[in-house]
Order: structure tokens, then C-alpha cells, then sequence
């Protein structure tokens, strides 16, 4: 038995994510997206991840909630081989909340709506309750007065908090992030990115693949450097900013820094 | 001047008024609506039903495994096409005929047998409509849907659905009125429906234009009225995005 392996871990119940041989082909394309990926994930860790473009990021972060099915390898999610069909991966994504770079708000429906559809309708929360949360998450990103407003009259920024508390309504586990802050205008990244960092420090296990690498430096509790589908350096934000052992590391933090 | 005027008065009186006449433009007016009503609903699942099965097919053939899910779907999907080329491949009359004379031949509920014929008719072209609904909402609200936790079934029908018909409402409108006036066809199995009303009147009274002029105004009006009121459930719908 694979798929109940909290004994596998010797960190037991520390472990939210377990990443083993990760590998992902799609069938279209002639280069490996994830090439052997393997990495751990803590509770309460602020993962971030970092490489060019088509190095592989989001698809190892969609992986992780099966957005993306897997060629190979394996995904525990706290316990569960997520890549295993006989687990209910809709119960699992439940847990996990994820918030894309274009939003991805539902047009059709209110902030409020948009927020409380999921916990509502799956049967987490009954009304009184999810609309009290709602509440309660609208102010802490500070959106209070947009409980009633459609996702078309919100700036760029308004939306992507509107999403995460949208993603944190169901009172995820972990939250994957997808560059969230890269189809905003720049005057509105910073309102994103504070949000974030609170959620961070309040102690959310979080994976986040961005550009902002202050972001990193200031609430990453380790960063990862992806290139060509495979994870070539992992280390604490000092480490690897301070001192980036890989060639190619080296070369690409001297283009973005 | 004064001639015109009363010999129109006369056919009027002769056509509409004489006998009570015009009750044969009332009922048929009823029976019209009705059919068309329930074959609308009719029209409408079945087309969201085979649209969602076509796009779904469409859109995992390429990432699915093959399983038992699969093969289901690869085979409601191959049902689908056959009841699509079909059913717009012949005349609806004919489809009408067949139900009545063939498939229903021992029931004798006309309104049942137009009802199922129109609405199966109308299915097909629902179905592609709301297909191409479907295809033009973004990829990312199917993903939003599901990391939140909602299953396949879920996402399309509380996410993607929606949205899809709002976006060819229009489009539904326009099949809406082809069908209403479809219905016309209906006195082939002897139902009498508007149309079939007027032609009653016409053999009771040997003069055309009154009745046939009165049902193409009938039609005429039902389809402005129509038309106005998707018109206006459209403008509050768009109110509420962007
Ligand atoms: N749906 C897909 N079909 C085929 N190939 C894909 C698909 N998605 C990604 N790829 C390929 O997989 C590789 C990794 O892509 P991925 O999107 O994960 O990169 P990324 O690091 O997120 O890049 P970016 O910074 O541009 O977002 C690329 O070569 C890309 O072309
Ligand atoms: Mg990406």
C-alpha cells in the first residue's frame, strides 16, 4: 500500500505535500515539461518557486492539485497519493486552494457569490455562516464595500484578492499560487503582494510561483530554482540569494536582480 | 371609398364574427403556444444535455485515459452525432409524420406526438448552439471551478452553463422563433393549431384573404413580442458583468 504512507515520512505529520519522481510529458510537445521533480512540503512553508519561462512552474504547481495529471512519479497530499484514482481528488482539492494569474473570477456571479458558491454548494458551510466568513475575509483584504459588486467593475487588483479570498473561503491547507501578480498593471501589484505576505505570516502553507523576488526575500521560507522541468536548486531565501551554487542559478538571478 | 370599406366590414363579419369564427384563431392560438412551449423545454434539455457531452468529448480526448469512463462517453458521443445528422438532415414535417403514423401510431394524443416531435427537432439545433457556447468560455473558469473542489458535473452547471447560454442567448432566441413558427406544420397530423385554424375558416367561408392575413399577423406579432422581451432580458443580463 502507497497510498496511506504517513509512516513513509519520517517528519509524520509536518509533511502537507510529498513530491516523488514527478514527471510530466505532454502529448503534444517533444520536451519533457517535469523532468523527475521530487520535493517536500511543510506545514506552515512559504514555498517559493522561480526560472525562465517554460521551465515548467506552473505545471509542477498544477500538478500538485491535479490540474495537470501526472506522467509519472507521485503526489502525497497529506497522507494520499493524490495521483491515485481510487482517492477522491475532488475532496482533496477542496483543501487546496489555488489562485491563477488571470483571476479567473466568475463573471456571471457577485463578489459575494463568487466567494460563497463553493463552500455552500459542497456542503462545507451553510449560509449564515459562509456569508459571516465572506464578510470577515472581504475586510481583511481590505474590500469590504465590493461584497455586492461584479467581477467586471473591479480593477485588476481588487480581483485577485477577490480570488484569494475566494480560494481561502473553503479553508484550504495550502494555497498555490500561479504568478499572481504578472497580468497586473504595477501600481497595483503591491496591494496583491501585501495580502499575500499576511497570509504568509499568519502562517498559511503557501506555493508560489512569481517574479517578485522581494516577495521571496522577505516571507519565502525557501526558494526553488526550475529550469528545463527539473528543480536545480532549493535552498532558505539567504542561501540562495546571498549564495547561488548553480551556473545557471547565477545566470539568471544576474538578469533579474 | 364607402364600397371598399364595407365589403371589407363584410368579410370581416363573414370571416371573423358569423359562427363565432374567430375562436377557431383562439384555439388554434392556444394549441400553437403550447406546443411550442413544451417543445422549447423539451428542445432545451436535450440540447444541453448532448452539448455537454459533445464539448466534454471534445475537449478529453486528447488527455483521457482510456476506462470505463471513456468508452461511455466515446459512446454517447458517437449516439449524439448519429441524432444530430439525422434529425437535421430530414425535413421536420416528415420527423412529424413518422412520429405520429410509425412511432405513435396507436396513441392518439396529437399535442403529445407534435410536442415530442418539435422539441426532439429543436434539440439538435439547441445542441449546437449551446455546444459553441460552451467552446467560447474560457478554459481558466473550468480550472477555477474545479480547484475549488466542484466535481466535472458541478463546474458545468453552476460555472460554464450559465455563462454559455447567456452568451448565445440571442442565438436560443432566433430557434425559439424558427420553432414557434415550425409549428405550423401541425395540421399535417390534424392538429389544429393557428394556422389549421385559418384554413378551417377558409373552407367554411371559400375566402382566403381575411383568415390567412389574420394568422400571418398572429405570427407576426408573437414574434415582435418575443423578440422584444428576449431583447430586454438580454440588457438586464449584460448589467450584470462588465
Ligand atoms: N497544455 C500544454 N500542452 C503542451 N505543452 C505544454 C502545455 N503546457 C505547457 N506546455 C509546455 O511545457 C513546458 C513547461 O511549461 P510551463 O507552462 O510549466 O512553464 P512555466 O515555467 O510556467 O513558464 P512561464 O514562466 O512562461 O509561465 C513548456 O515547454 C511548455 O511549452
Ligand atoms: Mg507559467
Amino acid at each position: 500500500m502507497t497510498t496511506e504512507n504517513s509512516s513513509l515520512n519520517p517528519r509524520g505529520k509536518d509533511v502537507l505535500i510529498e513530491v516523488k519522481g514527478l514527471q510530466k510529458h505532454f502529448k503534444n510537445s517533444t520536451v519533457k515539461a517535469l523532468d523527475g521533480v521530487d520535493t517536500t512540503i511543510k506545514r506552515g512553508d512559504v514555498v517559493v518557486v522561480i526560472g525562465p519561462s517554460g521551465s515548467g512552474k506552473s505545471t509542477f504547481l498544477r500538478c500538485l492539485n491535479l490540474l495537470e495529471v501526472p506522467s509519472g512519479g507521485h503526489i502525497w497530499f497529506e497522507g494520499k497519493d493524490i495521483t491515485d484514482k481510487k482517492n477522491d481528488i475532488n475532496k482533496m482539492r477542496q483543501k487546496m486552494g489555488m489562485v491563477f494569474q488571470s483571476f479567473n473570477l466568475f463573471p456571471h456571479k457577485s463578489v459575494k457569490e463568487n466567494i460563497m458558491m463553493a463552500p455552500v454548494k459542497l456542503g462545507v458551510m451553510k449560509k449564515d455562516e459562509a456569508t459571516e466568513r465572506t464578510k470577515q475575509l472581504l475586510d481583511r483584504v481590505g474590500l469590504p464595500d465590493k461584497i455586492d459588486a461584479y467581477p467586471g467593475n473591479l480593477s485588476g487588483g481588487q480581483k485577485q484578492r477577490v480570488a484569494i479570498v475566494r480560494a481561502l473561503a473553503m479553508n484550504p491547507d495550502v494555497m498555490l499560487f500561479d504568478e499572481p501578480t504578472s497580468a497586473l498593471d504595477p501600481e497595483m501589484i503591491g496591494e496583491v503582494l501585501d495580502v499575500m505576505k499576511k497570509l504568509a505570516r499568519e502562517g498559511m502553507t503557501m506555493v508560489v510561483v512569481t517574479h517578485e523576488m522581494g516577495f521571496a526575500k522577505e516571507v519565502g521560507t525557501r526558494v526553488i530554482f526550475m529550469d528545463s522541468g527539473k528543480i536545480l536548486e532549493e535552498n532558505t531565501p539567504q542561501e540562495f540569494f546571498g549564495n547561488p551554487q548553480n551556473e545557471r542559478l547565477r545566470s539568471f538571478l544576474s538578469k533579474v536582480l | 371609398m364607402t364600397e371598399w370599406f364595407n365589403d371589407l366590414k363584410a368579410q370581416f363579419i363573414l370571416n371573423f364574427i358569423n359562427e363565432g369564427r374567430w375562436k377557431y384563431l383562439l384555439n388554434g392560438l392556444g394549441i400553437t403556444l403550447e406546443i411550442t412551449f413544451f417543445a422549447l423545454l423539451l428542445g432545451i434539455s436535450i440540447g444541453v444535455v448532448i452539448a455537454i457531452i459533445r464539448s466534454s468529448y471534445d475537449n478529453t480526448v486528447e488527455t483521457m485515459d482510456s476506462g470505463l469512463g471513456h468508452t461511455i462517453l466515446k459512446l454517447l458521443n458517437a449516439i449524439s452525432k448519429v441524432y444530430l445528422t439525422v434529425i437535421r438532415g430530414t425535413p421536420v414535417v416528415v420527423q412529424l409524420l413518422i412520429m405520429y403514423y410509425i412511432i405513435f401510431a396507436t396513441s392518439n394524443n396529437k399535442i403529445f406526438v407534435a410536442v415530442l416531435a418539435f422539441g426532439i427537432n429543436s434539440g439538435a439545433y439547441v445542441a449546437e448552439i449551446v455546444r459553441s457556447g460552451i467552446m467560447s468560455i474560457d478554459k481558466g473558469q473550468m480550472e477555477a471551478g474545479r480547484s475549488l473542489g466542484f466535481n466535472y458535473v458541478q463546474a458545468m452547471a453552476f460555472i460554464i452553463i450559465p455563462q454559455a447560454i447567456k452568451n448565445v442567448l440571442p442565438a436560443l432566441a432566433n430557434e425559439f422563433i424558427t420553432l414557434l413558427k415550425e409549428t405550423s406544420v401541425s395540421g399535417y397530423i390534424a392538429l389544429q393549431d393557428l394556422t389549421k385554424g385559418g384554413y378551417i375558416i377558409i373552407g367554411r367561408t371559400y375566402s382566403a384573404f381575411m383568415p390567412l392575413i389574420a394568422v400571418a399577423l398572429i405570427y407576426l406579432i408573437l414574434v415582435m413580442f418575443f423578440t422584444w422581451l428576449v431583447g430586454k432580458l438580454e440588457r438586464r443580463l449584460r448589467s450584470n458583468d462588465h
